[in-house]
């Protein structure tokens, strides 16, 4: 036993000696995740480096290890145990091995990539007075050299040691007591980390802001709505502009070539209640261009001028280079909150294509700048799409190879709006009214944000989720796929023609990227409420999706 | 698959229906001081309620898992005192925010969940019990596809606790006029399996790929979509308006709002 002992100990020292020469290199392997790297994530596909998965926001992978022929072997190799109730809304980040996902509220855990067990846990305990409309979420975190970023809810920005989780800077984002927020994961550009706030539904004025990556120190902030003597100020009445909303919480893209970062912004305030803010609002319900050294405005475009209903345009603003009709262009694919599809061309801004992908009645169609012909419906009536839009915030994807774009719609879903007026109080709600859901019968269960009942005795009736694989060409669904609830998924595609994606049902789908046929399914049994991953270790392709409050981890067998 | 699956007509032409309905109620006035919250309380609660509970309750309030505020079915509330410490205090780890409202706004807020969620209140006459139970069982026709209380048929639902879940008004509705008020989930289904098995039943749940039945055997089923020739959801309610007469059916709603669970 002793010598067993003794023997053990030897080569435990030894490995001791290799280790200390392995956290040497891994260390200098810590500080590698350059902008360079991220800049060039594409050639990486082991990792998962940003929010989207690159700067292009497609959320496509080059892995090709899963393919549709083995897709169906897929088996679980781990889950992590959330240990908070609540949506679980996050985005892995995955680094060399080592995986980064949040937990309610602020928690930050460092995970291995192949076993799921956890290295360290950071908490963060949000200002008890810390206010959100919508559920304490967080949406992942951003790396950069050998730090971890987090927004919180009390709407601070935390920078974290990726070794051990130590806090090494904490500033303030905006003041938790006029209900400022953070949900959105960081985007780091160069040597800066980029974030917006919530708070749309309680009369903030938004904004993006830019740290450096180092210290800490603010370098740049882009109010979302102009103030007086800026262009577009005029846009507002009176003191609107003060608490006109206009929120940032998703995470934006990044075109290094033209250095514009780009944003989308949420709802003008009061939400329901448009006569109470005449004038488009700008920059609420818009795509915002912003120079990524300087937070200067290079171009916008609106979706929704003066927006009754909610229609927040935080959709992932997905680039790409395409062959446009003839011409190799720079665009921007967008499937707005407001029902319709856009392509924009993101060196200018210009309306490119908008085209219904659901029933669309607050607008009977486009003009020729992608302006929408409002058509408000009377008192009483069924708006469509219904107040959590035609889709939301559910990161979608693009693939190169089949040249689709592809996101959740809700299908036949409306709602009937009631404007009153509101008067602002600073950290109180300011919603302007309020929404019922259409529903099938009086008194009838109906959908609202997330799903916590495993039985679903609204049906489909009131609303249902269809993905829908969109050709920017045209405008038009080449094909979609149905599910009986609705979907706040998120969507991942491989090199493979793979298409990863989920819904509130609980069921995990691996689909064609060409056909749209079911190719594999399990019930995972939680709601999906965010967009599957890829990564790749020591050869094998792992795909990890967050159901319920479980994150699950698959790979091939062997 | 899909394609073998009927689809459900579009839910417009139903919920303008439905919409008519609750058009045509405010008309019957509710009674003033059947509750003890006034009806400025509770028109206050309602605006409210819309504005900061309703994002996470949901509209009818059954959202969040285990809380139906409309028919007062909490985790730890009982009385209204409970209920403003939890508005003000907050609840379930932090689930549930405090929230800080004027006096009137919380006496409002809590006027509009006692009250059922209903704003303008119809006036529903209620009858007598024993004679409504009476009803229910005999020339009613109820009990035929209704249990109550361990005794009749379970291929309809069960209406053990139905007076604490409904209205008096929804009780009044769902008597005249079945089908514009049936929730769909309950519509008769008619299904064929690939093993040509023909089962008639009612949905107790359904996704994407599966669905979860109680057939006319009363056996739980649950079956999957792809093993299935028909499936069909039908357009009509599985009974007719009542024949009973306004006092009769005003009987009926006596005796059911007495069945308030265990």
């Amino acid at each position: 036993m002793e010598k067993i002992i003794s023997r053990y100990t030897t080569k435990n020292m030894a490995r001791s000696g290799l280790i200390a020469v392995l956290s040497f290199l891994s260390f200098s392997a810590i500080g590698q995740v350059s902008y360079e790297r991220i800049l060039d994530a594409e050639s990486e596909p082991e990792n998962w480096l940003t929010y989207n998965g690159g700067y292009m926001s497609q959320r496509y992978s080059l892995l090709e290890q899963v393919t549709p022929d083995n897709v169906a072997n897929l088996k679980l190799q781990w889950t992590l145990q959330n240990q908070v109730f609540g949506a679980w809304q996050s985005n892995p980040i995955i680094v060399d091995g080592i995986m980064y996902v949040t937990e309610r509220p602020n928690s930050v855990i460092a995970l291995d990539a192949i076993t799921g067990r956890v290295f360290w846990k950071y908490r963060h305990v949000p200002a008890e007075n810390s206010l959100v409309c919508c559920g304490a979420n967080n949406r992942g975190v951003a790396v950069l050299g050998d730090k971890v970023f987090m927004g919180t809810l009390d709407a601070r920005l935390v920078a974290l040691d990726r070794v051990n989780g130590s806090p090494l800077w904490d500033v303030e984002v905006g003041d938790v007591n006029q209900a400022y927020s953070v949900t959105m994961a960081p985007l780091v550009v160069k040597d800066k980390v980029i974030v917006g706030v919530g708070g749309g539904e309680f009369g903030i004025r938004g904004y993006v802001v830019a740290y450096d990556a180092e210290t800490g120190e603010q370098a740049w902030k882009t109010y979302t709505i102009p103030g007086p003597g800026e262009p577009n100020h005029d846009s507002w009445e009176g003191d609107d502009w003060q608490h006109g909303g206009a929120p940032v919480w998703i995470t934006g893209s990044f075109d290094a070539e033209l250095n514009l970062s780009y944003w989308g912004v949420g709802n003008p305030g009061p939400d329901w209640n448009a006569g109470q803010r005449p004038g488009d609002n700008l920059y609420s319900d818009s795509v915002i261009a912003l120079d990524a050294d300087s937070g200067e405005l290079k171009w916008y475009f609106q979706f929704t001028p003066n927006d009754a209903y909610d229609y927040d345009s935080v959709q992932v603003p997905v680039l790409a280079d395409i062959v446009w009709r003839g011409t190799p262009s720079k665009v921007m694919m967008w499937a707005n909150r407001n029902g319709y599809f856009y392509v924009l061309d993101r060196v200018t801004g210009k309306f490119l294509q908008g085209k219904p992908y659901v029933t669309v009645n607050w607008s009977s169609g486009l003009d020729e700048n992608g302006r929408p012909i409002p058509t408000p419906q009377p008192e009483g009536m069924p708006t469509y799409p219904g107040n959590q839009g035609g889709t939301n915030w559910y990161p979608p994807s693009y693939s190169p190879r089949t040249g689709l774009f592809y996101f959740s719609a809700w299908q036949d879903y409306a709602t009937i709006y009631r404007a009153e007026e509101s008067e602002y109080t600073p950290g109180r709600a300011f919603l302007g009214g309020g929404f019922s859901v259409l529903a099938p019968a009086p008194g009838a269960p109906t959908i609202g944000i997330g799903r916590t009942n495993p039985i679903n005795n609204w049906t489909n009736e009131v609303g249902y989720a269809s993905l829908k694989a969109m050709d920017p060409q045209t405008g038009e669904a080449v094909w979609s796929y149905d599910q009986f609830d609705v979907s706040d998924s998120g969507m991942l595609t491989t090199a493979s023609d793979l298409l990863f994606t989920g819904g509130r049902e609980g069921y995990f789908h691996a689909i064609d990227a060409r056909t749209g046929e079911l190719l594999w399914n399990i019930n995972l049994g939680g709601q999906i409420v965010m967009a599957p991953v890829t990564y790749m270790v020591d050869g094998v392709q792992y795909v990890s999706v967050i159901s319920g409050h479980a994150l699950s981890t698959f790979a091939l067998p062997n | 698959m899909k394609n073998l699956i009927r689809k459900v007509p579009h839910l417009l032409p139903v919920a303008l229906l439905a919409l008519t309905l609750i058009g045509s109620q405010p008309a019957l006035a509710q009674e003033a001081g059947d509750h003890q919250y006034t009806s400025e309380a509770i028109e206050t609660g309602s605006r409210l309620y819309a504005q900061q509970c309703a994002l996470c309750h949901g509209p009818q309030g059954d959202v969040v898992d285990g809380v139906n505020l409309r028919i007062g079915q909490f985790p730890t509330v009982q009385s209204d005192d409970d209920l403003r410490q939890v508005v003000t205090q907050g609840a379930a780890e932090g689930r549930m925010p405090a929230f800080s409202l004027r006096a009137e706004e919380l006496d409002g807020v809590i006027a509009f969940i006692r009250a059922g969620f209903d704003p303008d209140g119809v006036a529903v006459k209620i009858g007598d019990p024993v004679r409504g139970k009476a009803l229910f069982d005999g020339e009613g026709q109820c009990a035929d596809c209704h249990r109550v209380r361990g005794v009749g048929p379970r291929t309809a639902p069960d209406l053990s606790n139905i007076g604490s879940i409904r209205t008096p008004a929804a009780l009044q509705r769902n008597m005249l006029d079945p089908a514009a008020a049936l929730f769909p989930i309950n519509r008769p289904v008619r299904i064929v399996t690939r093993n040509e098995e023909t089962i008639v039943g009612r949905r107790l749940n359904e996704d994407t790929y599966t669905v979860q039945i109680v057939d006319s055997n009363e056996r739980l089923r649950s079956l999957k979509k792809s093993d299935l020739v028909t499936y069909e959801i039908s357009n009509e309610p599985s009974k007719q308006p009542t024949t009973l007469s306004s006092d009769e059916v005003a009987d009926v709603i006596g005796y059911l709002l007495t069945l308030r669970g265990l």
